[in-house]
């Protein structure tokens, strides 16, 4: 708790510093190459029937939207005077972006990572270990994201003198979901002047897919207080929302607390924490931002899901009519605006954002396509 | 008056000091483990600490984890543990804290929770991820229940934090001796002896300490210290851990263990 409160007390602090704010935002600008475009994908919205924009977290540095979040994080651990940087990952995106700054700012840095994902993300892995962090191997539990941040909080509370835990997603305890929505939600308010330049008006939906959540928060944040654009969380249905195989707490989970926060959690009848499936290691975490599970409760945003194999499908759409080549965890989102376009209409203008690239799942897509009789 | 104060009112009153084992109910099944509280109780234990094995166990150290896990693959569930604890009152009367993640007591609901764990004949609940200032639904349920509601002091643990603590806390009060999660450690960490005088300065709370104690000289530093109780957790799992293939020398060395800790609360 005390080490909660610190962080909490430093972030109200510098997120208000003028000195901060300007140093973050030259980070954002020159290192990570913000303001990202939104593009017109034209292909895309033939084939989808309406008009489709991508938001390009894919072209930020480091290849995901991750890095706007560890930069305004690592920043604020030197501004606190921290001496070492460690933190979860599950696709490795959040990892490598850790890494990143960490060698960027000259920080030790000790990445989290479910055993299992260390294989699904080897050259995640060593990305992470090429810019100088260690990465551990974790082998206890499902050796996937929960297990990562289970292990992570052990460090954290064993170091908290000189160790800033620097968290993926709007989940885990407080500050953390408050906190990584405020350095995320750049992406919306770049997202919300663009779409307006471009179409001159607001859109009429906004898509992102969601794990923990940081991607969609960071987008809808810009538009939540605007009813006219309806807002879309896509989860991973893995195999199949009926069955066991699905990371979809907001559809199929029920209360709990897991790491610190209240929210929609995947469990069994006694609380133990179900393992998630889906065919990306990013959204593969059986809880949810609490916020999240606000936004369901309030109605304001609607939580649908698509299965590996919708994922799969738009991952090789988006390559093969825009020759972008989204990430797996984006894909869920790209797959649900095809079946948006046909509900909306063909002047219905939809935001997607692109939360990350694909090179990293090229290995694991090509292994799944076989699996269904399909070659890249 | 509660079978905790009951008991460290006894102990004051022998100058003993209180030696806890802590077991995860149901490892490595439902039987041994039964067995080896038994051993421990015959042994001379004081009071028992019970854990429910949790999927997600963020407090805990490998040892305890692994206790966890076999647990569950034995079948246990929260049911069962309450079963367990109504099965130890069949032949112990000594107090009972249980130790579990929040997420379970919320899943069954707080009150229910309580009042079944009360009713099976638990005498105090720590929630070991609920802080004092998220605890206001179990504090009313420990109220209405007649179940202590136990807490964690940590070398981190503020002053405004600890005054909180030590306003809602009854029963004992568990102070961590180090920072970090459970574990066997080889040597008492020095900021262990600092907060228990920090803490002891500030309430006529028994103050029980766990985390990284696992050998008798950290029992008797403790003890001669001004502690009321040691809570030993991974080394008493450790004993289960090593010897899953001999349960009669499983039991044995629990039995030895919990004698040669126990010997170094008496007075001198």
């Amino acid at each position: 708790m005390p080490v909660l409160e610190e962080l909490e007390e430093s972030f109200c602090r510098y997120r208000i510093d003028r000195t901060f704010r300007a140093e973050l935002k030259a980070l954002l600008d020159r290192y990570a190459g913000r303001p990202t475009p939104l593009t017109f994908a034209g292909n895309l919205s033939r084939k989808a029937g309406c008009r489709i924009y991508l938001k390009r977290e894919d072209l930020l540095h480091g290849g995901a939207h991750k890095t706007n979040n560890c930069l305004g994080q690592a920043l604020l651990a030197r501004y606190m005077g921290k001496k070492r940087l460690i933190a979860e990952t599950g696709a490795g995106q959040h990892g490598f972006a850790t890494a990143m700054v960490g060698a960027l700012f000259g920080l030790k840095t000790v990445i989290y990572m479910g055993e299992e994902d260390t294989h699904r993300q080897r050259m995640n892995v060593l990305r992470m270990r090429l810019c100088g962090a260690e990465v551990v191997p974790v082998k206890t539990g499902s050796r996937t994201l929960k297990d990562a941040i289970n292990e992570a909080m052990r460090d954290w509370i064993a170091h908290v003198e000189d160790t800033f835990y620097l968290f993926g997603t709007t989940a885990g305890p407080h500050p953390f979901p408050t906190m990584v929505k405020h350095f995320q939600s750049v992406i919306g308010r770049e997202a919300h002047r663009q779409i307006r330049s471009l179409e001159g008006r607001l859109p009429d939906a906004v898509v992102a897919c969601v794990g923990g959540g940081s991607n969609a928060l960071g987008i809808f944040q810009a538009f939540l207080g605007r009813a006219e654009v309806k807002l879309y969380g896509v989860e991973g249905a893995g195999e199949g929302l009926e069955g066991e195989r699905h990371s979809a707490p907001l559809n199929r989970g029920t209360d709990g607390v897991l790491h610190g926060a209240y929210t929609r959690i995947l469990q069994d009848g006694d609380g133990q924490i179900r393992e998630a499936w889906s065919i990306s290691a990013g959204l593969d975490y059986p809880g949810v931002g609490p916020e999240h599970s606000h936004l369901r409760e309030t109605g304001r945003v609607r939580y649908v899901a698509v299965t590996d194999k919708e994922a799969l499908d738009a991952f090789v759409l988006l390559s093969r009519t825009e020759g972008i080549i989204p990430a797996l965890e984006s894909s869920h989102a790209i797959a649900y605006s095809l079946k948006l376009g046909r509900r909306l209409g063909k002047e219905a203008v939809v935001v997607v954002n692109l939360s990350g690239r694909g090179d990293k799942d090229l290995e694991h897509a090509q292994s799944a396509l076989e699996r269904i009789g399909r070659v890249l | 008056m509660t079978r905790y104060a009951a008991t460290f009112q006894a102990l004051r009153a022998r100058k003993e000091k209180a030696f806890i084992p802590f077991f995860v109910m149901g490892d490595p099944d439902y039987g041994t483990s039964l067995d080896a509280v038994k051993a421990a109780l015959g042994a001379g234990a004081d009071m028992l600490e019970l854990g429910i094995g949790f999927s997600d166990p963020i407090a805990d150290g490998p040892t305890i984890q692994a206790a966890d896990i076999r647990a569950l693959q034995a079948g246990m569930t929260v049911d069962r543990c309450f079963r367990f604890i109504r099965d130890i009152r069949t032949f112990s009367d000594v107090p009972i804290g249980l130790l579990v993640y929040c997420n379970l007591i919320y899943r069954r609901g707080i009150d229910r929770f309580f009042r079944e764990a009360g009713q099976a004949g638990v005498d105090g609940i720590l929630a070991a991820d609920v802080p004092v200032e998220e605890a206001g639904q179990f504090l009313e349920a420990s109220d209405r229940w007649n179940v202590d509601p136990i807490f964690m002091v940590t070398p981190a643990t503020t002053e405004k934090r600890l005054d909180a603590i030590l306003k809602r806390a009854s029963g004992f009060l568990y102070m961590v001796a180090l920072l970090g999660v459970t574990g066997a450690r080889g040597s008492l960490h020095p900021a262990a002896l600092k907060l228990l005088r920090r803490v002891r300065s500030r309430t006529d709370l028994p103050i029980c300490v766990g985390f990284g104690i696992s050998r008798p000289e950290h029992v008797r530093m403790l003890a001669r210290s001004g502690a009321d109780g040691a809570i030993v957790g991974s080394a008493v799992v450790d004993i289960l851990a090593r010897n899953l293939s001999n349960r009669s020398k499983m039991i044995r060395e629990v039995g030895s263990f919990v004698r040669q800790m126990k010997a170094q609360t008496l007075p001198r």
